[in-house]
């Protein structure tokens, strides 16, 4: 079973904040992790190689710098990273992106799996996992909360939709989408700290992946950002006093029926 | 929209590294430098002391130089017919709330462009929901009534839809933000080569370029962007739930029920079956009230506390992820960056202490109540009413009060 994790290097969204004085984004630090989700995708994807045999080989699109996530996945059990980093994917939406993502996974010899988190944690679409099933031309499940079975070139999974599970079939080769159900990912082991430290990471550039130059980076993306600013601060709240739970309890009950609420 | 560092007058002051959201500039040889992951947003430009960042079509009306009328016109208004179009997710014949609320702002954004707002409806034996949406607003409905669409499936409804927007190029094309519309739009944007701008929260028309401005959150909420797709069409969006305004239902409305058959493709990735979530009696996306609990309330038996709450109010519960985390209630319960994001008119948190991960789910709710024992909690920076003390005698007091009658 070869599987392709996708993997995004994104901000730690706790180091975002707004200055309440000044209505600015403040940043803490830079420091980056691999998107949560990503690590679910990567902990689906061992425990199908664990389970199956085959390879896991994660891909991630980024600056130069985004090589310390893959090196991450490797430490937790890759068996090989590919970055794909030219100044010609800046600026790519989510079209653009999933368009090369799609390429360099077509490069790739064979591929059955396509695993992604659920959505990137910095940008929340959602959107690059579908995106990269159609051009690939094979089918996609999102919100998937666990892989019930894999056979006969077939995979059987659980999509967890607003209030129902659904039960899906599809065959092989496939793009899913996962969720924090899917379990817990895994420590990386001393051995796996080792070998990632000294692992090889495979960049291609544009011209290895043949892209065609108007579908990548800025000129292939039909979207763009014309404005990025603070949410408005929600006005400072009250607190509700009282001498007992009971009065405390009362006296908020009051207030919500005020605003209309019970 | 492009941005351009002035070599000559950066000081390597580094004030536009913290600014930028998507960690994108580095210094390189004393000079900044915007790596692969720019999106050119131009955060970093307002930033700089030296004015050594140049943002090109930037501005209120989307910038002189940048021409979208023109181009926009071209590819939108190529002698094709257009409108605003709204795509009817339902379940069993029923459309989803979400649905409603797309019909009342599709209309708003339709009569400023002077367009119909029109609704697409796949299903099978769906005839009387096509009807409802005229009563909704949309003066036309696209129906394709076919037993391969009974229910949703993401590969034959993304080529119907793909097709029906490529006959007819609607200028602009809704989808709510759901686990349907958040799968399904982004398979149908990529067979359309067009730009979709995922859970917007607000959605207006340029007045002069006649582009939709569409504005989310990004970053759990703590940034918001306004994007725009300049030439692409139809302009794409995902909407999320709870935010527009519902359309109001008027008996008098009539409107054009436009029945169209397609030959469908067998879907690769098929729905075997669908049952519900086990112990998830309400959905907490859709509940006006949630009551939501997380490690504060000491063990996993007294989320009955918080259930028997919640029942009382008409709300649903939820949770922290620290107590999913815990084992103390399924993660379909979870509130925040990796559970759900949820936005109800009342949400009573008890016993959780405001990460912002959390918060990142919750803030855009209408009225927050913190219940904490701890007077320095987050959740109280953002609470509309707090009350400081212990959830365990805070809960029961509520329950007796609502009980007792009187509110």
């Amino acid at each position: 079973m070869n599987v392709v994790v996708l993997i995004k290097q994104v901000p730690e969204t706790t180091d975002v904040k707004i200055d309440r004085k000044t209505n600015t984004l403040v940043r803490e630090g830079v420091s980056s992790i691999v998107n949560p989700f990503d690590m679910y995708a990567l902990e689906q994807a061992l425990r199908i190689r664990d389970q199956h045999g085959g390879k896991v080989t994660c891909i991630s699109m980024g600056p130069p710098q985004a090589e310390a996530a893959l090196r991450e996945t490797l430490a937790l059990g890759a068996d090989e990273a590919i970055l794909l980093s030219d100044q010609a994917f800046r600026g790519s939406d989510t079209l653009a992106t999933s368009y090369t993502l799609a390429k360099a996974i077509s490069k790739l010899s064979e591929f059955d799996i396509v695993i992604c988190g659920k959505q990137a944690i910095d940008g929340d679409t959602a959107q690059v996992g579908p995106g990269v099933a159609e051009h690939l031309d094979i089918p996609h499940i999102t919100y998937v909360s666990k892989v019930e079975e894999i056979s006969d070139g077939h995979i059987r999974v659980r999509r967890m939709s607003e209030e129902s599970y659904d039960v899906i079939m599809s065959p092989l080769p496939v793009l899913i989408t996962v969720l924090k159900e899917i379990g817990e990912p895994r420590m990386p082991s001393i051995k796996g700290t080792l070998r990632a430290r000294k692992a090889r990471i495979t960049v291609w550039t544009a011209s290895d992946l043949e892209v065609d130059d108007e579908m990548v980076g800025l000129s292939g993306s039909p979207t763009q950002v014309v404005e990025i600013f603070s949410p408005e601060i929600r006005p400072g709240g009250e607190i509700i006093e009282g001498d007992s739970a009971q009065e405390k309890a009362r006296n908020l009950l009051i207030r919500l029926k005020e605003d209309h609420l019970l | 929209m492009s941005v351009e560092i002035i070599a000559s007058k950066c000081t390597g002051c580094e004030a536009c590294i913290p600014a930028c959201p998507y960690n994108a500039i580095e210094i390189r040889d004393g000079v900044a430098y915007l790596l692969d992951s720019c999106v050119f947003c131009g955060a970093c430009a307002k930033e700089c002391p030296s004015g050594a960042i140049v943002v090109s079509d930037l501005g209120p009306d989307l910038g002189p130089s940048s021409k979208p009328s023109e181009d926009g016109r071209s590819e939108a208004h190529d002698g094709h017919g257009d409108g605003v179009w709204v795509f009817v997710e339902q379940r069993n014949g029923k459309p989803a709330g979400v649905v409603y609320e797309l019909l009342g702002e599709g209309a708003k954004l339709a009569s400023d462009l002077g367009e119909d707002l029109c609704a697409v409806l796949l299903g099978y034996n769906v005839q009387h929901a096509a009807e409802e949406m005229l009563k909704y607003g949309a003066s036309r409905v696209y129906l394709v009534d076919d037993p391969a669409l009974e229910s949703f499936q993401d590969e034959p409804y993304a080529q119907v839809i793909s097709e029906l927007a490529e006959e007819y190029r609607p200028s602009v094309f809704l989808f709510g933000a759901t686990t349907i519309g958040r799968s399904l739009a982004p398979r149908v944007a990529a067979m359309l080569k067009t730009g979709l701008t995922a859970d917007c929260t607000k959605l207006a028309i340029d007045k002069e370029t006649r582009l939709l401005l569409q504005t989310r959150p990004a970053f759990g909420g703590n940034i918001m962007a306004t994007i725009v797709c300049r030439k692409k069409r139809p302009q794409m969006a995902t909407v999320r739930p709870k935010v527009m305004k519902a359309a109001q239902r008027d008996q008098a409305r009539t409107g054009e029920i436009v029945k169209l058959s397609r030959e469908i493709i067998a879907p690769r990735a098929r729905l075997l079956e669908t049952y519900p979530i086990p112990g998830q009696h309400v959905n907490i996306q859709e509940a006006d009230i949630i009551v939501s609990g997380g490690r504060g309330i000491g063990c996993p038996g007294n989320f009955a506390l918080l259930e028997e709450l919640a029942e009382l109010l008409g709300g649903a519960v939820g949770a922290s992820r620290a107590a999913v985390d815990a084992g103390w209630i399924p993660y379909a319960h979870q509130v925040g960056q990796t559970g759900k994001t949820v936005r109800p008119k009342l949400y009573i948190a008890c016993g959780i202490s405001g990460a912002v991960q959390h918060l990142a789910g919750m803030s855009s709710s209408d009225v927050i109540v913190a219940i904490n024992k701890d007077p320095n909690a987050p959740i109280f920076c953002i609470a509309t009413y707090g009350i400081i003390g212990d959830v365990l005698e805070i809960v029961p007091a509520l329950i007796s009060e609502l009980k007792a009658g009187g509110h």
